[in-house]
């Protein structure tokens, strides 16, 4: 950090230079990190993605797009994104349908205020754990033999046990499910700031007025929250496309790829069939993908401005 | 206004307590099964709280060296990690808050969008790049690509924290005659200690939770990281349902007592990505 230190007393640079450089010495650090390990690797993707046989042939050959054709032409690939998708459109649409229950409870007059703030605690719960703990604690409950099956046989709901990870029928709900339950609290937590900020002035006005709850809830509370919804639920919609270690840890993409997404797709070509010029193909749609959304989620917080 | 037994009141209390068997009875399940013997956890009918409360698990967890490493492992990489972040982003957040230059907007735009950017796309370069230098299998590869990941939040944080802060407050060490170092170190960062705190608390968590990366760029076992290890006891052919359980409790310790003593900062970090900018 000296060049910073020495910027302020170096006597010659004219004081305009000065207030020019100054900012991008502070910036320094972060630009050169972002452009070596952010935008290098982007491009040795992207160029990794045109050429046969990368990392494993010292001289491998350009083939243009033949990477993308031979990947579009394979069932695998349009399987995966066809998970991808139910996976992570049923993740958002419940995630934002359980955070918005919870943080209406949250928010609710009828409830003790001690008691709101203790429930919160407990309802973040999920977010604590990390996907890995988050798979290995449903894959105990979710066990053939395991406190789930056990509780549904209790109670005639299904008549034997379900293996719900190993069989094709079930495992891309059972995946899907585990995951709505470990990322509704993000959508809590920020539904119940934009709650907060709903003036008390409104609701009583539209009291007066006659409105019933639902009215107030779809005409004031809806409106109201609609940036928070948009904005978390592109976001969310990112992310959960690029999911990794929970299906790595519950399925693996089994069985038969009844549950493979795009992320385990690629990393299965990358790391266990080596064909890293395909993987970089398929690392390049998934990054392609992501960026559209972010376009849009971009587009949108700038709208808000 | 609230009437003691609408039938509102009655539903939203009922909502509350289901919600809280969601939340919480994985959770719960998890942390009496670390407590119970491994024998005992298929046991019928399945019972929430053990028989017999053993701590077999944890000690065969702190007997094993291998395993005590992973946390090891673990709680280095991921200090590391969230200093480097920390100087690196107080510096950035710096002069996006308090300088304006040609570049600031585009900086910033890019810095956003580098959040949503797929960790399995840098995944392939990233080996290619660590194997060309004699990175692979080494703290420092987990440690410079777990710093891009945790940066763009971290610089939108403090920048968000700079931002609440009176510009009079450094803007003087200047007119003094004191350079805009002295004025960031000397005056700014110890007026924004409770928004390092919450920064550093989210780096943290990030570095700590990793598991791509940490899976793909290290190969020996002194070398993993607590996500790792618990995948490497889960591929074992018996399953030590108990110890598995206990070693996911101590691997969400630190996050835990974080959680709970700094909840304002937590939530903080965790809206990072949806703030306004």
């Amino acid at each position: 950090m000296l060049f910073l230190k020495k910027n302020g007393f170096i006597p010659f640079i004219s004081y305009k230079t000065k207030r020019v450089i100054t900012p991008y010495l502070y910036m320094a650090p972060t630009i050169t990190l972002l452009a070596l390990l952010m935008l290098f690797p982007m491009i040795v993707v992207f160029r990794y993605s045109l050429y046969d046989n990368v990392i494993m042939n010292r001289n491998p050959a350009f083939v243009g797009l033949q990477n993308y054709e031979t990947l579009f032409a394979d069932e695998i690939f349009w399987i995966s994104m066809g998970n991808t998708l139910y996976f992570t459109l049923m993740s958002v649409i419940f995630h934002l349908l359980i955070g918005l229950a919870f943080a209406l409870m949250l928010n609710s007059k009828e409830v003790n205020s001690t008691i709101k703030s203790i429930l919160r605690v407990f309802y973040i719960m999920p977010w604590v754990f990390t996907a890995v703990i988050i798979a290995i604690i449903w894959r105990l409950l979710l066990d053939p033999s395991g406190v789930i099956n056990y509780l549904l046989q209790a109670f005639s709901i299904t008549g034997s046990n379900i293996e719900w990870f190993s069989s094709s029928a079930t495992a891309i709900h059972a995946l899907t499910f585990v995951n709505i339950w470990a990322g509704y609290p993000l959508y809590m937590v920020s539904l119940l700031a934009g709650l907060k900020g709903v003036s008390t002035v409104l609701y009583e006005a539209a009291s007066i007025d006659g409105a019933n709850e639902f009215q107030k809830f779809w005409h004031i509370t809806i409106p109201h929250l609609k940036p928070i919804i948009i904005s978390i639920a592109l976001l969310d919609f990112i992310w959960t496309m690029q999911v990794f270690p929970l299906v790595w840890m519950t399925t693996g993409g089994g069985p038969i790829h009844a549950t493979e997404m795009l992320s385990t797709y690629t990393y299965k070509l990358a790391f266990s069939r080596y064909k890293f010029s395909l993987a970089s193909a398929s690392a390049m749609i998934i990054l392609i993908l992501s960026m559209s959304v972010t376009y849009f989620y971009i587009k949108y917080q700038k709208s808000r401005d | 206004m609230a009437k003691p037994f609408s039938i509102l009141n009655i539903m939203t209390y009922l909502g509350l307590a289901i919600g809280l068997v969601y939340a919480c009875f994985p959770v719960l399940w998890m942390l009496f099964s670390s407590l119970k013997s491994n024998t005992e956890i298929f046991s019928l009918p399945p019972a929430l709280f053990p028989k017999e409360f053993t701590l077999k698990a944890y000690r065969s967890i702190f007997g094993s060296p291998m395993k005590v490493r992973f946390f090891l492992n673990s709680y280095l990489v991921a200090t590391v990690v969230t200093l480097l972040t920390l100087f690196v982003a107080i510096l950035a957040g710096y002069s996006f808050s308090r300088h304006s230059f040609k570049l600031k907007k585009p900086l910033n735009l890019f810095i956003i969008s580098t959040q949503t950017v797929p960790p399995i796309s840098l995944l392939i370069p990233y080996f290619g790049i660590v194997v060309a230098f004699r990175m692979y299998d080494t703290y420092f590869a987990l440690i410079f690509t777990y710093m891009v990941f945790t940066l763009p939040y971290a610089i939108l944080l403090m920048t968000g924290y700079f931002n609440t802060l009176p510009k009079e407050l450094d803007e003087a060490v200047i007119i003094d005659g004191g350079s805009s170092f002295t004025a960031l170190w000397r005056v700014l960062v110890p007026v924004s200690i409770p928004g390092i705190v919450a920064t550093g608390v989210y780096t943290f968590l990030l570095s700590w939770n990793e598991f791509l990366f940490a899976l793909t760029l290290t190969k020996s076992t002194e070398m993993r990281t607590v996500p790792i290890g618990i995948q490497l006891l889960m591929g074992q052919h018996a399953y030590e349902w108990n110890e598995m359980m206990a070693m996911s409790i101590l691997g969400s310790f630190p996050i835990l007592i974080m959680y709970l003593v700094a909840q304002r900062y937590f939530l903080e970090g965790m809206t990072a990505g949806s703030v306004k900018n």
